[in-house]
């Protein structure tokens, strides 16, 4: 895993990270998202000032991928058939707090098939499942923390919270930057899509600038001709404190 | 008017949801031939340093059930106390030992389960070594953003007594949510997400 990766160029960080600005993200106590109610910690959280075990984190190397991980139309598909739907190209930046880009990120993402249908034996929806399509993608971003997936566009989905809750078109992302304590799960929406505003899980993050962060917008500058459209999804990871001026113990 | 500090916002959360393991663990999922064997799952070889150790546990929900679909990620030092990581600058770790482990938690017990050494100490910020440890970080459906705790080691006493994290604690009470218990080779971790032995969560 982390044997012998590197990230050039780069002097090691050690600094600690910028503290989590928790009214940005959702609560964990979110009744409109029923499931939250017991499943949402309910003491305060005890805050720390990270120690090394926060601040270092795996490292994975591009030798665990494969040639078609990043391509979610092919990587499940028989030889010479693709999955069924709208073409797309994500892409867009891991960067930090700071807007440094974070190289050799780990961005594995999961999604629904053009129907709204997922690939697991817990999932009861009646659209069809895609024999092309197994819903799993996975990249390590570049120098500049650029990274680029082609996929089909998700179809929405019901889900059993209201009588009549549906899921807006959604990505789940994670992302592994290289501290633990960036460690992130989220969900990238599609640009123009109504279903985002009527969302019991879109509706946990309180603030509606954060939820716009989390709007992919179409990017026809990007797309390929005659192939595929492109959304551009730029993540941002904590950033960290500069370690020049770190307090030390005497003598240490 | 002042100069503006630049900073971005981070990427708000959302949760993993039912379906994380297509994504995380996609051959746990039966999604096979995609990635040859799923991330996490092998932490040792034969060649690892340190004292062998099974940790287990599972995650209870507020009426005290096991989450059957959650995901749960541990991140911890080698025998010696160095971490797998660039940004560990006091010496090498082990090379046959990753630190990080993945493991959704079985669709029928929801139990979880990581085959792993125990790690070494390492230090607090001030120098002081803090008691052994291993960093927990669970998401599931209904979890809104991932939960950060720790879990020490029930045999590790004096170690715990002066760690400074565990001193933190204002409810003595509450210090052994994050205690697990040895037996025999194994230690059993149960983490509360609610309730009067809800486990103490981080911010960090
Ligand atoms: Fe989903």
């Amino acid at each position: 895993m982390t044997e012998g990766v590197t990230l050039p160029n780069r002097r090691p960080e050690t600094g600690a990270f910028f503290q989590r600005d928790r009214s940005w993200h959702p609560p964990a106590f979110t009744p409109q998202y029923k499931t939250s109610v017991l499943r949402s910690p309910q003491k305060a959280l005890l805050s720390l000032d990270n120690t090394i075990s926060e601040i270092t984190g795996p490292v994975f190397g591009h030798n665990i991928l494969g040639e078609l991980d990043d391509d979610l139309i092919h990587n499940f598909a028989r030889p010479g058939e693709s999955a069924i739907g709208q073409r797309i190209i994500v892409y867009g930046r891991v960067m930090d707090e700071r807007g440094k880009g974070v190289p050799g990120a780990l961005v594995e993402i999961w999604q629904a098939n053009a129907g709204g249908r997922y690939r697991h034996k817990k999932e009861g929806y009646l659209a069809p499942l895609d024999p092309n399509f197994g819903g799993c993608g996975r990249v390590i971003t570049d120098e500049e923390g650029n990274y680029t997936f082609r996929t089909i566009k998700p179809g929405p989905y019901p889900w059993p919270n209201g009588v009549n809750d549906w899921r807006p078109a959604h990505i789940h992302l994670s992302i592994f930057g290289h501290g633990f304590a960036q460690r992130l799960i989220t969900q990238m929406y599609f640009e123009g899509d109504p279903l985002i505003w009527k969302c019991p899980i879109v509706s946990t993050i309180p603030d509606r600038r954060a939820i716009e962060q989390l709007i992919a917008p179409l990017d026809m500058e990007a797309t390929i001709p005659m192939d595929a459209r492109a959304y551009k999804f730029d993540i941002v990871l904590r950033g960290r404190r500069s370690t020049l001026f770190e307090n030390r113990l005497e003598g240490n | 008017m002042v100069q503006s500090l630049n900073r971005f916002k981070e990427t708000p959360s959302q949760t993993a949801g039912p379906y994380v393991h297509i994504g995380l663990t996609p051959n746990f999922a039966e999604i096979g031939g995609v990635y040859d064997a799923d991330l996490g799952t092998r932490m040792v070889n034969d060649k690892t340093k340190g004292e062998r150790i099974t940790i287990r546990g599972h995650v209870f929900d507020g009426t005290g059930t096991p989450l059957k679909d959650a995901l749960i990620e541990i991140w911890q030092a080698d025998a010696d106390g160095l971490y797998n990581s660039p940004s560990e600058l006091r010496g090498t770790a082990d090379p046959n030992f990753t630190g990080w482990g993945r493991c959704p938690t079985d669709m029928q017990t929801g139990e979880f389960r990581f085959e792993t050494v125990k790690p070494g100490r390492v230090p607090f910020k001030d120098g002081r070594l803090m008691a052994p440890h291993v960093t927990f970080w669970i998401v599931a459906r209904g979890i809104n953003i991932g939960l950060h705790t720790r879990m020490y080691f029930g045999d590790e006493e004096k170690a715990n007594a002066e760690d400074p994290i565990l001193a933190r604690i204002e409810h003595r009470g509450r210090v052994p949510t994050l205690i697990a218990e040895r037996d025999s080779d194994t230690y059993n971790f149960d983490i509360h997400l609610q309730g009067e032995k809800e486990t103490v969560f981080f911010d960090i």
